[in-house]
């Protein structure tokens, strides 16, 4: 045991002196952060205002596509009816203009239908064609309702929106942004362990990678057993790897809080809103607020932050022992690409799994499954916790997921046995299984 | 003498491949053991398996009276062919890593860092990274890290290679000096002229087997070809070849001499010297004598080509 705690210790040192570690610890925050103000200054930009050129011989919807022409609008509208359609189309090829809506004359508005032309050189976004879609329906609508004598207001006023109210079967009240929280909190973790299995995965490939081109390995291996070697440094690493996301979200949050005082003044209380005003919003957002808050402290925090901890390390140490076998089956790190792709597409599968299935049917049978399968569970069974999950299926998953641990650990240490032996060569699928029975 | 290790018909098999077939040694407690072989004899293989870094598919090993077992890891020091260290890490955090492996206190593996760094002139090497060293100098150091522990079994597996000859002497001192403390050394090498210098026992592995054992002499004497080398001034040539070509088998030799004399190499089978010394003596003057004793590398040369000889005849 005091050798396994000997190599940790010596796992742990090396990587966290290692330059190219302090300095990702210390610049990815920034980097981080810098981006984070980056894109929101981009989005804060105008976009550049499109004229499009409108040539309406109906007479009728000219206006209401003249109404839209606001301050600061992405589209200005210009109605060219007088135009004609030839000149019309020659200008947008010169750019004048970057389209152009054609709306023919017919006997009967409803025969619009299908006639309704842009021509543009580019493809127009989804939200101008429904705009323009929007803005020619409503009218021909207007207009059909106007000829058949029915009052427009009165049926605006017989519209009804209904908003659910959402119950448990418990009587707790629960709010509809609820299950957004959820799939935030589980999807976070869930993508916490991705990035980690991946980042220090690979960091115990390239350690393993390491001995093997420096040779030191057939030292260490007549001290040690191979097994010990393993786990000394796939814990060591881990830990390093803590270490680093600790340091993360401590800089990035010191940072994010800079940030928001530095730029974001006019979320303060020094914004310019009247004091009642302020009051009323206030109120308002502290009532749902406080909601928030008093459902989040009935999500199942408890089990959230255990199975957060079980996933953890049984994920990652299932994943980084295949990295360790990898590493010693290889060279050099360009050889590992081959094996890394069946690791790799297991761990894409559960997020996407997670952010596509799992939200919309948190307990259907394909969530279920792969809540189950040892090598998705630790993502899909993550993001499944907080909506409540029948500890029968968590045993089962858990159960699973440590007795293929074992199975791993114990397949990675064979290949691992002789792989680090194993010099000059980028070996096969079909060696590395007879290095099983060797 | 007892042996300190004693290998009982090990057999490795990679695959198809075997690398050591029903190969046996004794090493003599207290000896510099010479083990040789051509590239890919199996000696790696052998070696790998008395660290245990791979086990045995059949056989034993035993060490110091005892099968060989985890525990054992701590008495033996080794010296791999393919040289290296952590590139990064500072020289004496390294040194101290690799001695508690072996399973000395920090403070005990510190106290034998100094008196070794002392005694090789290394102390100013203390907080350098194994990048900035020379390779010979990376050497010296891994040289330190296989003997801090004191072990009774030493392996060296080419321990001279990458040495400038004043560094190879130091090393070849201590090896010795270590001798006299009591180590038994195994020394795995093609430096034949070190082997002839060093060992007082050597086997060679060829092929997976093992085809020679012993003390050096008497390798030797098993392989002596009972001929002489033999200087002479006379002024009868013709009578002098006549007299020995009755009696023995002669071919021209070449020495270096300081006398212009006749230079033969003369095969004597099982007459004794003197009969030879008779009939020279009485025909000239004799200024050289010698018996030409096989050197370990024309054993070596001479082993491995007629087993590549039996080998295609089979």
């Amino acid at each position: 045991m005091s050798i396994i705690s000997l190599i940790i210790k010596r796992e742990f040192v090396a990587k966290v002196r290692n330059k190219s570690f302090v300095v990702m610890t210390f610049l990815s925050p920034l980097l981080f952060v810098a981006i984070a103000v980056f894109i929101g200054y981009l989005s804060s930009m105008k976009a550049e205002t499109k004229r499009i050129a409108i040539h309406d011989e109906t007479g009728i919807f000219a206006t209401d596509f003249l109404k839209e022409n606001k301050k600061g609008a992405e589209f200005k509208y210009y109605n060219l009816s007088e135009i004609d359609v030839k000149a019309l189309k020659d200008s947008i090829t010169k750019e004048n203009f970057n389209g152009l809506i054609v709306i023919p004359k017919t006997a009967n508005v409803n025969d619009l239908e299908g006639k309704v032309e842009f021509i543009s050189n580019n493809s127009p976004s989804i939200s101008f064609i429904e705009n323009t879609q929007d803005i020619i329906g409503e009218k021909i609508t207007k207009l059909n309702l106007e000829e058949a004598k029915l009052d427009t207001l009165a049926i605006q006023k017989a519209q009804s929106k209904v908003n659910i109210h959402l119950v448990k079967a418990s009587g707790e009240e629960s709010l509809k942004g609820l299950n957004e929280i959820k799939i935030g909190i589980g999807g976070a973790f869930g993508y916490l362990i991705m990035m980690f299995i991946i980042i220090y995965g690979n960091m115990v490939m390239r350690s393993v990678i390491e001995e093997k081109t420096n040779r030191i390995i057939e030292i260490i291996i007549s001290s040690v057993k191979p097994f010990q070697l393993m786990i000394g440094k796939i814990v060591g690493t881990s830990l390093a790897g803590i270490l680093q996301f600790m340091i993360w979200a401590i800089i990035g949050l010191g940072l994010m809080f800079a940030a928001s005082a530095f730029f974001g003044v006019n979320v303060g209380p020094t914004a310019r809103i009247s004091p009642e005003m302020m009051q009323t919003a206030q109120h308002e957002f502290s009532g749902s607020a406080q909601m928030y808050i008093a459902e989040m402290w009935n999500l199942p925090i408890a089990s959230i932050l255990i199975g957060f901890v079980i996933y953890f390390i049984g994920g990652y140490f299932l994943y980084s022992s295949f990295y360790a076998a990898i590493g010693a089956a290889v060279d050099n790190q360009t050889d590992s690409q081959q094996f890394l792709l069946p690791i790799i597409m297991p761990l894409i599968l559960s997020v996407y799994i997670g952010f596509f299935t799992v939200v919309n049917d948190p307990h259907g049978s394909i969530a279920v499954i792969f809540s189950m399968i040892p090598l998705t569970s630790p993502i899909v069974m993550l993001m499944r916790i907080p909506f409540g999950v029948p500890w029968w299926q968590i045993a089962i998953s858990v159960s699973l997921l440590f007795a293929t641990f074992f199975f791993v650990v114990w397949f990675a240490a064979k290949i691992y046995r002789v792989g680090i032996l194993m010099y000059g060569k980028k070996p096969s699928w079909k060696e590395l299984y007879k290095w099983l029975k060797y | 003498m007892s042996n300190l290790l004693e290998v009982h018909n090990v057999v490795k098999q990679y695959g198809d491949y075997v690398a050591l077939n029903e190969v046996s040694l004794n090493v003599p407690k207290g000896s510099i053991y010479g083990l040789l072989g051509p590239n890919g004899a199996g000696k790696t293989s052998l070696i790998r398996i008395i660290n245990q870094i791979t086990l045995p598919d059949s056989g034993e090993v035993i060490l110091d009276g005892e099968k060989l077992q985890p525990k054992h890891v701590q008495t033996i020091g080794y010296l791999p062919e393919e040289r290296g260290l952590y590139s990064s890490m500072k020289v004496g955090e390294q040194c101290l890593y690799l001695a508690q492996m072996k399973g000395l206190s920090k403070a005990e593996a510190k106290k034998q860092l100094d008196y070794w760094f002392d005694r090789l002139g290394i102390q100013g090497w203390w907080n350098k990274k194994i990048q900035e060293l020379s390779k010979g100098m990376a050497q010296k150091i891994q040289f330190v890290v296989c003997v801090l522990h004191k072990p009774k079994l030493l392996i060296l597996d080419e321990p001279f290679s990458g040495f400038d000859p004043v560094n190879a002497n130091i090393i070849k001192d201590e090896i010795l000096a270590l001798k006299e403390q009591g180590s038994t050394i195994i020394f795995s090498t093609h430096r034949m002229e070190s082997v002839e210098e060093m060992c007082e026992h050597i086997a060679l592995i060829h092929k997976s087997n093992k085809l020679i054992e012993g003390r050096v002499a008497d390798v030797k004497r098993q392989f002596r070809s009972n001929s002489f080398e033999v200087g002479i001034l006379t002024n009868n040539v013709e009578g002098l070849m006549y007299d020995i070509t009755q009696k023995f088998t002669v071919s021209p030799a070449s020495f270096r001499s300081l006398n212009d004399d006749l230079k033969l190499n003369i095969e004597i089978g099982n007459a004794a010297p003197n009969e030879l010394l008779n009939v020279l003596t009485q025909r000239g003057q004799v200024t050289h004598f010698v018996e030409k004793i096989p050197s370990i590398n024309d054993i070596f040369i001479q082993t491995v080509t007629e087993n590549k000889k039996l080998n295609s005849n089979n």
